[in-house]
């Protein structure tokens, strides 16, 4: 008997794997196949869709352009004021509307109010996913506070409904000034907190520095926004750059990704860049709440039925997550004609497959933890 | 102990059987409790109460209800898994967390066995519970276990090395491998008059060896910042992703069994085991025990209190600790202990 | 920095082949039109001419014209350099809905372009991998036209409720 020895060649092979839809840090129902080469990651193909609702399709079939606003709240669900805001003022642009100082500067509270509540999410979880459990419940306590400010104004905690065209569906009672300006000054220590808990540690540092670096022509080539284009250095916040509402009345900085731990635009950056705007919204606020009027009708200039002309407008409004665009266009019926939204986390979630070859299985966990994505807002 | 038992019990067999499941019901009623306590620490320190209802007391029955729906859970076992391997993993793991009790002396009256090479046994038994992982991972047919199965493997092998060269410090100041002899080697208060004479006091360099001992003792247990087998966030629940219900609950046993036994192992080595720390004022056997159980669950609760402070390290970075720090330094330390009792 | 009707100029200026028309607007913004052909090589000059540099398209949108029965896209660009913004439109009949991708010039479009497809059915010539983004791969029709019938079932599910 013959014993042939065939050559034994020892193969390795790419693992294809499947991170979602129910994964605990894709921050939802987002799918991502990745092919693993051991614990590196080759390539990664995000599927996204899991939570599409045919936002823009809902908005055509409403026969009032008031009746999208619920919708809008429900695009990016942890940051509902700055998409309430975003719209009212394309709506408001299209209308040629002008708004009550007051209502004006109800809305920049908001909306600054809620940035601070959507980063103090972001931040959590980010931290969440890099296995620190504890910071994510003391960025909870703070986000209660703010939510209690919200739900004392509109009634809802989550999805308000309360910034409409022209105004706001009611006046803020009389405790709102108050309990704004007490939070403000309690939330400044809570930020060192958080930094000598979560940002200065080590170990956090050497999870995210130097992890997921997006160079800045990169982060523009794909049109990244917010904290992700921020990140990478790059000094760009429409806030400032493209004031909409009253923002060019506040004196604020931008808060760029230095690399001071690591590489310009890593997840350390990305992360830090949050924490710092978190300081700024409070600036804002305090100087808001000063020049805020005492008096005013915040329904004035509510318009009774919405008469549109034919026109199209693009706005756009930096939300927590990035450049938030309204393309609107009208025409003579009470229905929108086409409703699109450029929602940020979509853009920027699209950089993922560019910033995570190479990096291992934990880091692409630190990866889209740093991009701060809402499903929501992605799938629309 | 057991001829107490023997005197009190007619048949010696079952006087055996009550002696060798002292340990068990010990494991049993710990991780009742300790579970219940790493929730109340966890709520503690993230500013929340913890589990308050269940049971009346700070929800002290939190644990038992858990445990009970656990029971009645449907036993589900994947339809591609290798059956066998996949029912035995969870036993096999739990088999050898307890079966390393058997050398542990919980007080100077009780010793399961009292074998010459107890710390030997001890770290060669451990091993079991890496094979048991990766069985548990490879049976489930699952890429996610899987990934977490061959971390465990990586990370199991490897920090048994600082492990076991920390214990080995120990072994050379004790000169014995008997846990029982160790122990008693530590009996009395006599350095600068009021020191107790454990290890840790004994040997400056000791203090580093217990340090050293610490971190490669979360490794060993899978604590945060070394939870990698199992981090949640990243390989959905590593080997045990596949598991539900009581065979989940052995691996939940087991991990906090290991704990404990990891812990009183530091106590032993480094804390005089079971001896009162004021000499022998509150001594005797069973003064002993709750002594040995104090010292334990004080570095139980460290390791708790990390878990709920730290995030987790990468897997590579994990590496990085043990082979290019952790063992180095312990081999060093080595030396130096050595050294010093040569020289004193 | 520009204004919309000088970057029309300076294109027309600079490009004979694709520029089509500069619309004022009554309400809102104005755009410039451009034939669907060419719309990759304008592309790739606004993004690299030293006067432009329009470095990020914010936004691509497709836009369904029943009365024309027309599609159209409507590109958003913005210069990080320059601080000026224009809109630009392409139009197309809706049974040869084909418009050049310009995925090669700026990153973004990739998704865009996908949803652009998804949604109202553009195909988008050149892009690398042409597939549906929201809908599962296998829906049928296109959400966003204005005739658009949803299916009954979608694999054995009723789609009504």
């Amino acid at each position: 008997m013959t014993h042939q020895i065939s050559a034994n060649v020892q193969e390795t092979r790419e693992m294809t794997i499947n991170m979602g839809p129910q994964h605990p840090s894709t921050h939802g129902v987002l799918r991502l196949e990745v092919v693993l080469n051991g614990e590196v990651v080759s390539r990664v193909h995000p599927h996204i869709g899991y939570l599409h609702r045919c936002f823009e399709k809902h908005a055509e079939a409403m026969d009032d352009y008031s009746k999208v606003i619920p919708y809008t709240d429900r695009i990016d669900y942890v940051s509902a004021m700055n998409q309430e805001h975003g719209y009212v003022i394309a709506v408001e642009k299209l209308l040629q509307l002008e708004v009550p100082e007051r209502v004006e500067y109800v809305r920049v509270i908001l909306a600054e109010l809620q940035r601070i509540a959507s980063h103090l999410l972001g931040i959590g979880t980010f931290g969440l996913d890099l296995g620190a459990f504890t910071p994510f419940l003391y960025c909870f306590i703070e986000r209660e506070k703010i939510l209690t400010i919200f739900e004392k104004i509109s009634g809802a905690r989550l999805l308000y409904n309360y910034i409409c065209v022209g105004g706001l569906m009611r006046d803020v009672p009389d405790s709102f000034k108050p309990e704004t300006a007490d939070f403000v000054k309690t939330f400044r220590p809570k930020i060192k907190e958080l930094n000598d808990l979560l940002s200065y540690n080590k170990i956090f540092i050497d999870r995210t520095a130097n992890i997921g670096i997006l160079p800045a022509e990169v982060a523009l080539n794909y049109a990244a926004s917010g904290p992700m284009l921020r990140g990478s250095g790059v000094s760009w916040d429409l806030r400032k750059n493209d004031p909409y509402s009253i923002y060019d009345r506040f004196e604020f900085d931008i808060p760029v990704g230095s690399g001071e731990v690591g590489t310009v635009g890593d997840c350390w950056d990305r992360y830090m860049v949050r924490v710092r705007e978190m300081e700024q919204s409070l600036v804002i606020i305090e100087q808001a709440l000063e020049q805020m009027p005492d008096e005013g009708n915040v329904m004035e200039a509510v318009p009774k039925r919405i008469r549109m002309k034919e026109g199209e407008v693009y706005v756009r409004t930096e939300t927590p997550r990035g450049e938030l665009g309204y393309y609107i266009i009208s025409d003579k019926s009470p229905s929108p004609f086409r409703v699109k939204v450029r929602a940020p986390s979509f853009v920027n979630l699209s950089i993922l497959p560019a910033i995570s070859r190479g990096a291992l299985l934990s880091d692409l966990v630190a990866i889209v933890g740093s991009i701060d994505i809402v499903l929501g807002e992605v799938d629309r | 102990m057991l001829e107490f038992l023997e005197n009190i019990i007619p048949s010696s067999t079952i006087a055996l059987v009550v002696f060798a499941l002292f340990p068990l019901v010990l494991i049993l009623v710990y991780a009742l409790f300790a579970i219940w306590a790493e929730r109340k620490i966890a709520g503690f320190i993230q500013d929340r109460l913890g589990p308050m209802r269940t049971g009346g007391f700070h929800g002290w029955a939190q644990t038992i209800a858990d445990m009970l729906k656990l029971i009645q859970k449907e036993d589900i076992i994947p339809k591609d898994a290798s059956s066998f391997l996949f029912k035995l993993a969870p036993f096999m793991i739990f088999t050898a967390s307890y079966a390393a009790f058997a050398v542990i002396p919980f007080s100077s009256g009780y010793i399961g066995s009292n074998i010459n090479i107890g710390a030997f046994y001890l770290l060669a038994i451990t091993s079991f519970l890496t094979i048991s992982i990766i069985m548990a991972s490879w049976a489930s047919n699952n890429k996610w276990s899987l990934v977490g199965g061959m971390r465990t493997a990586a990370q199991m092998v490897s920090y048994e090395v600082p492990t076991i060269v920390t214990v080995l410090s120990v072994l050379i100041v004790a000169s014995s491998m008997n846990l029982m002899t160790i122990t008693e080697m530590q009996t009395g208060n006599d350095i600068m008059g009021f020191l107790p004479n454990w290890f840790i006091f004994q040997n400056p360099f000791l203090i580093v060896a217990f340090a050293l001992f610490f971190i490669s003792m979360l490794a060993e247990s899978h604590r945060v910042p070394f939870d990698l087998p199992e981090s949640e966030s990243e390989l959905v629940a590593g080997y045990q992703t596949e598991y539900s219900g009581m065979r989940w609950g052995m691996f939940m046993l087991a991990e906090y069994a290991d704990m404990l036994l990891l812990s009183l192992l530091g106590a032993t080595l480094f804390f005089g085991g079971w001896n009162s720390p004021f000499g022998t004022f509150m001594s005797g056997p069973v003064w002993g025990f709750g002594w040995f159980m104090l010292k334990g669950m004080l570095l139980v609760f460290v390791m708790m209190w990390i878990r709920w402070t730290l995030p987790r390290y990468r897997v590579d970075q994990l590496m990085h600790i043990c082979w290019s720090i952790l063992i180095p330094l312990s081999f060093v330390n080595f030396v130096l202990v050595a050294l010093w009792e040569m020289i004193f | 920095m520009k204004q919309p009707e000088e970057i029309a100029a300076y294109l027309k200026d600079k490009i004979v082949k694709g520029v089509l028309e500069f619309v004022p607007a009554e309400i809102g913004q104005p755009w410039i039109t451009l034939a669907p052909d060419s719309i990759k090589n304008i592309a790739k000059f606004l993004r690299d001419d030293s006067e432009l540099r329009f470095n990020t398209l914010m936004c691509l949108s497709g836009v369904h014209y029943p009365a024309e029965q027309e599609l159209g896209v409507t590109y958003h660009l913005h210069s990080t350099t320059f601080g000026h913004t224009v809109a630009l439109k392409v139009r197309v009949p809706i049974d040869n809905p084909r418009v050049q991708s310009v995925e090669s010039v700026w990153k973004t479009a990739d998704w865009h372009e996908r949803e652009a497809w998804d949604m109202l059915g553009i195909i988008f010539d050149g892009h690398p991998n042409m597939t549906r983004i929201l809908c599962p791969d296998d829906w049928e029709g296109h959400p966003l036209r204005k005739d658009y019938v949803q299916q009954e079932t979608y694999q054995g599910i009723t789609t009504r409720f």
